[in-house]
C-alpha cells in the first residue's frame, strides 16, 4: 500500500489519497494519470492491469486499487 | 462557388432533414440537421439583430451537440466563434477575454455561474433563451450576402511560450477548402459516423463537425469520462455502429495498450486516422492486425494551416526502429522545406517545414507582432506577396520522397496531443510566490513533462498553485526542487544539465 501511496502522491501531491474516495467521480484522475497508474504498477509492483479491470470502481479511490492489485496477485 | 461554410448544413438540412447530425452520451443529447439549422439559425437572429457583424462570441458550453449548434450560430450572425471551456485555468480564460474583449459570452445552464464570476464586463447569453429567439430571415439572408470567404470563422487559442496563449483565426475558404480536401483523402461519405473524441475548443475537431455537415453523416460527442476507461469507450463505438475515429494518439494508445482492443474489436471501423504525435510503431501495429481491413492514415499539421496539411495510408506494419512518414501535403497545398539559410533542403536534408496555400489561417487574433513572425513573405518568392507558415517543424523527405518528421526548433512539445510551449509553463511557475527560477523539460520516450525549480515553496504548493494557472494537460508530470538551477555559459537554464539529473534520478 505505501508504493501505491507514493505513486499516487507523486501524481498529485494536494490529493490525500488514504481518504479520497471520488478520484474518479470528482475527475481527480485523467486518464494521462490513469495510463501512468497502470504503468507505475507494472513496474515497481510487478502486477499487470488488463483491460477488463480498467472500470471506474477499481479507480475511485487508493483502496480500491490496492484491494484490485491484491486480487491480481492472489491469481497470480 | 460555395463562399460560405454553412452551405454545407443548407444543402444537407433539406436532404436529410431528419437524419441524426450529433449525438452525445444518451438518445436525448442527439440533435438532427433539422434541429441544428434551427437552433443556429435562431441564435444567428439573435446576434444580428443586436447589431454584430465580423465580431468574436466566446461559446463556453459544456461539451455536448448542443455546443456544435452554438458554433454554427455564431456564423448564421455572421460572427466567429471562440470555444473555451472549463478545464480552463482561469487565467487562460481571463487573458483570452482581454484579447478579445468580446461583446457577449454565450453559456449554458452548467456554466453560467462559472461566467458569472470572470472579470468581464460584456453580456452574458443562456443558449436556452437564445434559442427562442424568433428567426429573421431577412436578417440571415442578409448577413450571408455580405460575408466574404475571407471573414473568420473561428479562433482557437494554443499555447503561447510568452504564457500569453496565441489565437489562430480561421476562414471560410481555407476551412472550406480544408473539408473537400479531407474528404476525399479519408473517403467520407453519407454513410460515415464519426466519434468526436478531440475537445471542441481545439481545430482537430473541425474534421468530425463539418464533414458531418457537407456530406449528411453523423458525429457522436464522445462524453470525456470514457475515455479513462477502454472497455466503456468501446462499448460507446460498437454501440453506435462508428466507422470513423479521427483521434488523437494517446486515445487510440488507451484502446490498444491494456488489450482492450484485441478483446472487443469495434468491428464497424473502417477508417482510423490520427493525429497530433506520432504514433508509437508498437501500438500501431496491434491496432493494424487486430483490424486489418481499416485504412489507417496520419495526419499532420498546425492550427496555422488550418486543421492538417499532409497525410500518409499507413497501409503496411511497421518495424519497430521505423518511424510513420508525415507523407504528403493535401491537393491545392505546398510544402517546402527550407535550410537555416532559407534554401530549399536537398533531398535528404534537414529543413524547416514551412507550408504554403490558401489553407493559411488570417494570423493570430489581435497579434500583429506574433503573426508577422510565423507567417512571412515566402523566400523563394521575390516577384510578388505571398505568405507562407513557418511550423517551427524540422523535416526532411525520405528515398520515397514521403516527408518525415525530425525534431522541433524551440522547445515546443506534443503531450496527449496537445501542443505545449515549455515556456509557458515557466512563465507560470516563476509567477509563484516561493519560486526563484524553473526549467522544464520534456522525457518523450515516456511522454512526461518534467518541472525543476528553486526556491522556497514546496512541490506540493507548487502543484497546487500551477493547477490554477495552467490547463491540466500542461501540468508537469513531476516536480522537482532544486538547490541551484543549473547554467549555461551564456545565463540561460541548462536543459541538457536538466536532462541528466532526471536520468540519474530515474536510474536510481
Amino acid at each position: 500500500m505505501d508504493t501505491l501511496l507514493e505513486i499516487l502522491n507523486e501524481m498529485h501531491p494536494d490529493v490525500d489519497f488514504e481518504t479520497c474516495d471520488t478520484l474518479i467521480d470528482d475527475e481527480i484522475l485523467d486518464s494521462f494519470d490513469i495510463v501512468s497508474l497502470i504503468a507505475e504498477i507494472s513496474n515497481q509492483m510487478d502486477v499487470t492491469i488488463s483491460a477488463k479491470d480498467i472500470i471506474p470502481e477499481n479507480f475511485n479511490s487508493a483502496q480500491a486499487l490496492w484491494e484490485l492489485i491484491e486480487r491480481l496477485e492472489d491469481e497470480e | 462557388m460555395q463562399n460560405h461554410i454553412l452551405e454545407y448544413l443548407d444543402q444537407t438540412v433539406r436532404r436529410v432533414p431528419d437524419k441524426l447530425a450529433f449525438g452525445g452520451a444518451s438518445d436525448e443529447d442527439g440533435m438532427t440537421f433539422a434541429q441544428v439549422d434551427h437552433v443556429s439559425r435562431a441564435i444567428g437572429s439573435f446576434l444580428a439583430g443586436r447589431g454584430l457583424w465580423k465580431a468574436p462570441v466566446v461559446v463556453f458550453m459544456n461539451r455536448h451537440p448542443s455546443a456544435v449548434a452554438a458554433f454554427l450560430g455564431v456564423l448564421q450572425g455572421g460572427c466567429y466563434y471562440v470555444p473555451i471551456d472549463e478545464e480552463m485555468p482561469r487565467s487562460r480564460i481571463d487573458l483570452i477575454l482581454e484579447n478579445l474583449r468580446p461583446q457577449g459570452i454565450l453559456c449554458d445552464e452548467s456554466t453560467l455561474a462559472t461566467a458569472r464570476t470572470f472579470d468581464f464586463e460584456g453580456e452574458l447569453w443562456l443558449y436556452k433563451e437564445l434559442v427562442r429567439t424568433e428567426t429573421d430571415d431577412t436578417a440571415l439572408a442578409a448577413v450571408r450576402a455580405r460575408t466574404i470567404d475571407t471573414d473568420p470563422v473561428y479562433v482557437y487559442f494554443t499555447s503561447g511560450s510568452t504564457g500569453i496563449p496565441k489565437g489562430v483565426a480561421g476562414s471560410h475558404r481555407a476551412l472550406i477548402g480544408y473539408i473537400e480536401q479531407l474528404s476525399e483523402v479519408l473517403a467520407f461519405g453519407e454513410d460515415t459516423v464519426f466519434a468526436n473524441q478531440t475537445p471542441l475548443y481545439f481545430d482537430a475537431s473541425l474534421k468530425d463537425i463539418f464533414p458531418t455537415l457537407k456530406w449528411g453523416a453523423t458525429a457522436y460527442i464522445v462524453p470525456k469520462s470514457l475515455f479513462k476507461f477502454p472497455m466503456q469507450t468501446l462499448d460507446f463505438l460498437i454501440r453506435h455502429q462508428v466507422n470513423t475515429l479521427c483521434w488523437v494518439v494517446s486515445a487510440l494508445t488507451m484502446l490498444s495498450a491494456f488489450g482492450a482492443l484485441q478483446e472487443t474489436p469495434p468491428t464497424a471501423l473502417k477508417t482510423v486516422a490520427f493525429v497530433g504525435e506520432v504514433f508509437p510503431v508498437k501500438q500501431f501495429n496491434i491496432w493494424k492486425r487486430t483490424l486489418p481491413n481499416v485504412r489507417f492514415t496520419n495526419l499532420y499539421g498546425p492550427t496555422e494551416g488550418t486543421g492538417i496539411c499532409c497525410y500518409y495510408h499507413a497501409d503496411r506494419e511497421f518495424g519497430l526502429e521505423e518511424a510513420i512518414p508525415i507523407g504528403r501535403p493535401l491537393k491545392n497545398t505546398e510544402i517546402l522545406l527550407l535550410t537555416d539559410e532559407n534554401k530549399p533542403a536537398a533531398p535528404g536534408e534537414q529543413g524547416e517545414i514551412c507550408i504554403r496555400g490558401t489553407c493559411l489561417s488570417l494570423g493570430y487574433i489581435n497579434d500583429p507582432e506574433r503573426t508577422a513572425a510565423a507567417f512571412v513573405q515566402n523566400p523563394l518568392n521575390t516577384s510578388y506577396p505571398e505568405r507562407i507558415y513557418r511550423t517551427g517543424d524540422i523535416g526532411r523527405l525520405n528515398e520515397a520522397g514521403e516527408l518525415m518528421f525530425v525534431s522541433r526548433r524551440d522547445f515546443q512539445i506534443k503531450h496527449m496531443g496537445h501542443r505545449i510551449e515549455l515556456g509557458e509553463i515557466e512563465v507560470n511557475a516563476n509567477r509563484i510566490d516561493g519560486v526563484r527560477s524553473s526549467g522544464c523539460i520534456y522525457d518523450r520516450e515516456k511522454d512526461r513533462i518534467i518541472l525543476f525549480y528553486t526556491g522556497e515553496a514546496t512541490e506540493k504548493e507548487l502543484t497546487v498553485q500551477l493547477k490554477q494557472k495552467l490547463q491540466r494537460y500542461m501540468l508537469p508530470n513531476v516536480t522537482k526542487r532544486l538547490e541551484a538551477m543549473p547554467l549555461t555559459a551564456t545565463g540561460k537554464i541548462d536543459r541538457v544539465k536538466l536532462k541528466e539529473i532526471y536520468e540519474t534520478e530515474r536510474k536510481k
